[in-house]
């Protein structure tokens, strides 16, 4: 059984704002019946239409599908459109105390309706997640059995600092049905990890020998095996010679056909907080 | 709040009289079967009685049956034996609604050279017999096919699987997890070669199985080492389980008239209320010959996980067709290769009764359930129609 907080528990027990607003400003709906979850979002603003007065919604999905739109309509209530548009699945996820991993999509599937709902009560371009629907697509559609772009799943990945594939499934569903996409998701995961890297700035420092194989086995062990581990892998620090860092990938990691792909992200992370020329290779050991 | 247990075929209660006949080989009776004294002596005795006990359920030779730890490894026994048996036959025939306990073996090893048919079903979950009659080649080592499925309990004809394999010379294995102890067995006149059991499905505990080989079947062990089961499967024999599952198959014999009158006869009302009181609902597997306690019941717009919390906090325990985590939202692949329209797939419920299943506890569904789709329902983007009516 999904270890549920109580505040799932209490939302998908007791939702509120269940139902449909029929003089609604706007109105976003996502997924489909196909999708296995759906969500139609119903928003009333002010007279002065600035701020939300009332949120309903109508959802066909789990438990925490359930409890994430009710969370959603509870946030949005009495904020402006664009204090409602900052509201991220993180903060969905949050006001319920957390939520399983395999289930974040459910939040992700909140915001997505915000997102069409607002687009959609101002008239610009409707925000291409809106799976099954017809509406313009924004970016290239990756995934092709949820209709998700890669715009969307670089946005989410950034967001909640994803980097692995499966995690993108958890909190998206891309990949979850045939997989031929995982391998492009990959990419976008280094793509955002990439961009990530110019954006934070490098350390300056300049590092004793010593200094830097201290900093290398702290990164490994707070940074790095920690997410292994999320996965069932691990990996094990071989030797270091200069810039030059070997690790051998232990448990699910080692044999696993995307371990060149988790070099590289265990290189990017150790460039990141370390030093910006090291190089990492994985060794038999 | 006491629960009300309808999730037999995901695992059974331990028979207390079962249990008592495990309870003294723990702290007291705890010898070595295989030791040279008396003390493990007596241990032996009584692992050779629940052998006869498990060998009469199934209508089998005591030393045809070999303990193991579980279905799932029974499953992976018999299959990869055969492989070792025949290493120049390189085809293996199963369905697309085997148990994950064959069906993740069997692509594993479409991966590692061996070329593997999944036999499909009809919308009723019944086998296509002239695919498999069309699969089987001089090339097959093996066809595993499941006696009777877990998620509709739609039984195979199994006999008439055998018929077919035999005259192709390849060998047949059944996983029975979900058969044995609900519909009678008899390897004595069967063209089985094969087949597997689970103690935790009838009323013994969790970590014990069998593995069922023909006399005269070639087998290669699964797991090597000591001389135990006759070298077939070496490891110190789980003595207090195995004694306890001897108990449980007596028992079920016992029981078979009852699972197959009263039990069954539950399981008709319910499927028949249901059905009265809740429109658009089908019965997944309707049109097949099922095991008698088992039935897989699709709810149209509402999806199977909110249903099943709901029921949870008013005790009630029966599980979904479908696992709602992440990308597979998809149905089960039962449900899927059955062709069940995603409409009501996402929304699929089974209960799955036993002997200690009450009239009583059957009543509660009935009365507790209608209002608890509506509830779905009334939620849903979809459907909305339907409500009206």
């Amino acid at each position: 059984m999904w270890d549920y907080t109580d505040k799932v528990k209490e939302h998908f027990l007791n939702p509120r704002n269940v139902g449909e607003i029929e003089n609604a400003d706007a109105v976003g709906e996502v997924g489909s019946l196909a999708c296995g979850d759906a969500l139609k979002l119903f928003i009333k603003l002010d007279e002065n239409k600035e701020r939300i007065v009332e949120a309903k919604f109508q959802t066909f999905g789990c438990g925490s599908a359930i409890a994430s739109s009710s969370a959603l309509t509870e946030m949005i209530k009495g904020k402006t459109l664009d204090e409602a548009l900052g509201v991220t699945n993180k903060e969905i996820a949050d006001f319920l105390g957390g939520l399983p991993e395999e289930k974040m999509h459910c939040s992700v599937m909140g915001q997505e309706a915000l997102e069409v709902a607002i687009a959609k009560y101002r008239g610009g371009p409707v925000p291409s997640h809106d799976h099954g629907h017809e509406h313009e697509q924004e970016g290239e559609i990756v995934c092709k059995c949820f209709g998700l772009t890669d715009g969307f799943l670089k946005k989410v990945i950034s967001q909640n600092r994803l980097h692995t594939a499966e995690q993108v499934t958890h909190f998206t569903k891309a990949g979850g049905a045939c997989g031929g996409c995982i391998p492009k998701i990959k990419e976008l995961i280094a793509e955002v990890l990439g961009e990530q890297q110019k954006q934070e700035p490098k350390k300056p420092e300049r590092l004793t020998n010593l200094r830097k194989m201290q900093l290398i086995q702290e990164v490994l062990e707070n940074e790095v095996r920690p997410l292994l581990w999320a996965d069932g892998g691990d990996l094990e620090l071989i030797d270091i010679a200069g810039n030059a860092v070997q690790i051998a990938f232990r448990k699910a990691c080692a044999g696993c056909a995307s371990s060149g792909y988790t070099s590289r992200f265990v290189e990017q992370k150790l460039r990141e907080l370390v030093a910006d020329d090291i190089t990492v290779e994985e060794v038999q050991g | 709040m006491r629960e009300i247990y309808l999730d037999n075929n995901a695992t059974t209660k331990v028979d207390e009289v079962v249990f008592e006949e495990m309870r003294p080989y723990f702290c007291e009776l705890y010898g070595n079967p295989s030791s040279m004294h008396y003390f493990g002596g007596q241990v032996q005795k009584k692992v050779d009685e629940a052998r006869q006990r498990v060998a009469g359920l199934i209508g089998a030779q005591p030393e045809e049956i070999i303990f193991t730890a579980c279905g799932t490894e029974s499953d992976n026994a018999a299959i990869r034996s055969a492989l070792e048996v025949f290493p120049n036959k390189r085809h293996v025939i199963t369905t697309r609604v085997e148990h994950p306990a064959v069906l993740t073996l069997c692509r594993s090893l479409s991966k590692h050279g061996y070329r593997v048919t999944e036999l499909n079903v009809d919308s009723a979950g019944r086998l296509d017999m002239d695919e498999l009659r069309d699969a089987v080649d001089d090339n097959t080592a093996i066809v595993s096919i499941m006696y009777a499925n877990n998620e509709t309990g739609v039984i195979f004809p199994i006999e008439e699987v055998g018929r077919i394999v035999k005259e192709k010379g390849a060998l047949l294995h059944t996983d029975a997890v979900q058969a044995v102890g609900k519909i009678p067995l008899n390897m004595a006149e069967s063209t089985v070669d094969m087949l597997s059991l689970s103690g935790h499905k009838l009323h013994a505990p969790k970590g014990i199985g069998i593995l069922y080989v023909r006399k005269g079947v070639p087998f290669r062990p699964f797991l090597v080492g000591g001389h135990q089961e006759k070298s077939r499967r070496a490891g110190t024999e789980n003595t207090a389980s195995i004694i306890a599952l001897g108990k449980a198959c007596e028992l079920a014999g016992q029981h078979m008239g009852d699972e197959n009158s009263r039990v069954k006869a539950m399981r008709d009302r319910l499927e028949n209320e249901l059905l009265r009181l809740i429109p658009a609902a089908r019965i997944n597997g309707g049109g097949a010959d099922r095991l008698p306690n088992t039935v897989s019941i699709a709810f149209e717009f509402v999806e199977g996980e909110l249903i099943l919390l709901y029921l949870s906090e008013l005790g009630i325990c029966a599980s979904s067709g479908s696992a709602c985590t992440s990308g597979s939202l998809e149905p089960s692949h039962v449900l899927r290769a059955m062709g069940v329209p995603f409409t009501c797939a996402h929304g699929s419920i089974r209960f799955s009764l036993s002997r200690f299943t009450t009239d009583e506890e059957i009543d509660t569904v009935i009365r507790e359930l209608p209002a608890i789709i509506r509830r779905g329902r009334e939620m849903s983007p979809f459907g909305r129609e339907l409500l009206a009516k």
